[in-house]
């Protein structure tokens, strides 16, 4: 089956030039995904990653974001290795849901 | 400094390097899984928070002028040039750059063969030369198109070649990377290796575009 | 030492199997000269699932003319596209 992410030779409109600064929150998953990938970690390789990508299906993959797809897909290579729970993770989440939302009630 | 005496007002001094950089909305779900996943793995001491903003920062240091100071080495040093082309990878060593994990593989734009580098597949880039790849570079239309059209994509750039030059696509699919080495605009002659740095854009590294002239 | 030296027509594997393959779909069925040998490495269809890669597979670059990859290919008839594939995707071109 083609992947989502095979693109080569598809119909597509023209290229939308309009770039953005990239924003903290993509360079930190940029950033986690460097140690994680490094001499010392090897928690995920960059085929592991990518693998990850391919898995979300084409809805996912059109939809998401550059970073929001690694995002998903090193969050859940980390799940498959047991690295981190989805316990873990869904508290901590809420945790920073809630953090987050604080910062706009004081205001 | 005073920035113990003053506590009200929201967060903004959070101590380590998971806050959100958009103050003014609510962070989105994947913004909050990649900080979570970040936070999680700090407590757990699989990273630390000084490595993370280490790794920030070195992915902050990468930008086009690091390719700019290659092209304009090759441009004005012939033995430089050969070694690029023959051995990229040593050749941007000699300058400071490292690639540790994948090859580098420069190509040379003639006046008979135009390069231009995609990856279809993914989004594989010299990033340790160019920094972070622009917005389009990652998008579907320029990774579906360009293998196919390259011409009409060029155009898009802005960019017109004679219909007699060879258009060369490189498809990064595996573990090389490609840089094009453009050619040096006609009146350049007199200018020095960094005026000729200023000429060089990340695009026309791409080989989306040509060098300015000036 | 690798099957192919540059030079060399070379026909990629007409094949569809799940997994991560780098071989991009387009290009499956087509052929191309070896342009060069770029050394070995590790098999991203076994590194993807967390294995070692091993054995690892000889890397080359493959030149196509594009108007024998798109049969409607419209610009310059010797335009080409340069496509990094691992030896086991390779054969020789009859």
């Amino acid at each position: 089956m083609r992947g989502p992410h095979d693109l080569g030779g598809l119909p597509a409109g023209s290229v939308d030039l309009s770039e953005h600064e990239h924003g903290f929150w993509e360079k930190r998953i940029d950033g986690i995904r460097l140690l994680l990938a490094d001499k010392q970690r090897r928690l995920i390789s960059v085929d592991e990653m990518r693998r990850g990508i391919e898995a979300l299906g084409k809805e996912a993959y059109d939809k998401l974001n550059y970073y929001e797809r690694w995002t998903a897909s090193v969050t859940g290579v980390m799940l498959e290795k047991g690295v981190i729970t989805a316990d873990e993770l869904g508290r901590k989440i809420a945790e920073i849901e809630e953090r987050d939302k604080a910062r706009f009630e004081d205001d | 400094m005073s920035e113990h005496t003053h506590d009200h007002g929201h967060d903004h001094d959070h101590p380590h390097p998971n806050q959100p950089d958009i103050d003014s909305e609510p962070m989105g779900y994947y913004q909050l899984m990649g900080s979570a996943l970040g936070e999680l793995l700090i407590e757990k001491g699989v990273i630390t928070a000084d490595e993370l903003r280490a790794a920030i920062e070195n992915v902050d240091s990468r930008s086009p002028e690091g390719g700019a100071k290659v092209v304009a080495k090759a441009w004005t040093d012939p033995e430089y040039k050969a070694r690029l082309l023959e051995n990229g990878t040593a050749a941007v060593d000699e300058l400071g750059i490292d690639m540790p994990a994948t090859h580098l593989v420069v190509v040379e734009n003639t006046d008979k063969v135009h390069n231009v580098i995609v990856c279809t597949l993914c989004s594989c880039y010299p990033r340790m030369l160019l920094g972070l790849p622009p917005d389009w570079y990652k998008a579907h239309a320029y990774r579906s198109r360009v293998v196919r059209e390259p011409r009409a994509v060029l155009k898009e750039f802005g960019t017109e070649l004679a219909d007699d030059v060879e258009i060369r696509v490189h498809d990064s699919t595996a573990d090389m990377r490609y840089l094009v080495l453009p050619r040096r605009p006609d009146g350049t002659e007199g200018m020095s290796e960094e005026e000729l740095v200023e000429l060089v854009s990340r695009d026309c590294m791409i080989g989306v575009t040509l060098p300015r002239s000036s | 030492m690798t099957r192919f030296a540059p030079g060399e027509r070379v026909l990629v594997r007409r094949a569809y199997p799940p997994g991560h393959i780098r071989t991009p779909w387009y290009i499956r069925g087509k052929t191309g000269v070896v342009e060069r040998i770029c050394g070995e490495f590790g098999n991203p269809e076994e590194l993807a699932y967390g294995r070692d890669g091993t054995p690892k597979q000889p890397l080359y670059r493959v030149r196509f003319l594009q108007k024998e990859v798109w049969d409607d290919y419209a610009e310059n008839p010797n335009d080409t596209v340069d496509i990094e594939i691992y030896e086991h995707w390779l054969e020789p071109a009859a």
